[in-house]
């Protein structure tokens, strides 16, 4: 059984590319609590944005739809980022993740996943054709004992 | 985003100031490409030392910026890069393909 968050908020909002902001700088609002550096903050930010903008772009890529972002935090200052969506789907998660691949055309460098790897400590990608897909990201947030 | 544009002689630099994400790339695209094409410069250097945050979106607005030039038979650059747009290049692997400074 996995444990119950020391905190958390949620957050429902319509796949507007101006909500991109928003979800970023709401989740790093959200983290200031585990008093993050600002290189910690900035790591976080840009997770949360390509998965949200993945969403965006890619989920309902002709239409407005729902997504929903949950940010918690663990034991042992342990952030977990949730970013739900209820589009198109992933038909094979492995490929999707490869640095480069990319459906987005000219617009798209196919790194978003790379980039969430690597700057987050955990990726999780669930997916299902036609159904949506669940993107879950941790990160743990050094613990500071004196100031800086 | 803002921008802010200055050419001396056959050089272009290209101030960007405010966040590069998917919902700013495709203005920024377009007004780099309306900058590039009025002057045909042979250097762009995109100043990036106001970009405030940048995401994958921003890649590709480099590398068509850089594609574009080359295809003048010029090249592009960047100056002022900032820590976090930096670490996105980076971890993207693109200092392998443009001048990041
Ligand atoms: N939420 C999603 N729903 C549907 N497909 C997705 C979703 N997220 C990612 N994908 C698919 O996975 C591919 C890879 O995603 P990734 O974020 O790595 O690259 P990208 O979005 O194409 O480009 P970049 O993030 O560099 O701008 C996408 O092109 C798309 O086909
Ligand atoms: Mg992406």
């Amino acid at each position: 059984m996995k444990r119950k968050p020391s905190n958390y908020i949620a957050l429902d909002f319509l796949s507007r590319s101006v909500n991109e902001g928003f979800a970023r700088t709401a989740v790093a609002a959200f983290a200031a609590q585990m008093d993050p550096t600002l290189d910690e903050l900035g790591d976080i930010k840009t997770a949360v944005s390509e998965a949200v903008t993945n969403a965006i772009v890619h989920a309902y890529p002709d239409s407005l739809g729902k997504i929903s972002l949950r940010a918690s935090i663990f034991e042992e200052n342990l952030l977990e980022i949730v970013v739900r969506d209820w589009g198109c789907g992933i038909a094979d998660v492995e490929q999707a993740r490869e640095p480069l691949y990319t459906t987005g055309g000219a617009e798209r460098s196919g790194m978003g996943f790379t980039i969430m790897e690597s700057f987050m400590d955990a990726l999780q990608v669930r997916s299902k054709p036609g159904r949506g897909t669940v993107v879950t990201m941790k990160r743990r947030i050094a613990m500071r004992s004196n100031g800086r | 985003m803002e921008f802010g544009i200055t050419t001396k002689e056959r050089s272009m630099t290209i101030t960007l100031r405010g966040e590069l994400d998917h919902h700013a790339a495709r203005g920024t695209m377009q007004e780099i490409e309306r900058a590039v094409e009025a002057a045909l410069p042979l250097q762009l250097v995109l100043d990036f030392s106001g970009v405030t945050f940048m995401d994958s979106s921003g890649i590709a607005v480099v590398l068509r910026a850089q594609r574009r030039m080359q295809a003048l038979g010029g090249a592009a650059e960047l100056q002022g890069t900032p820590a976090q747009a930096k670490k996105v290049f980076e971890a993207a692997g693109i200092h392998r393909l443009i001048s990041i400074r």
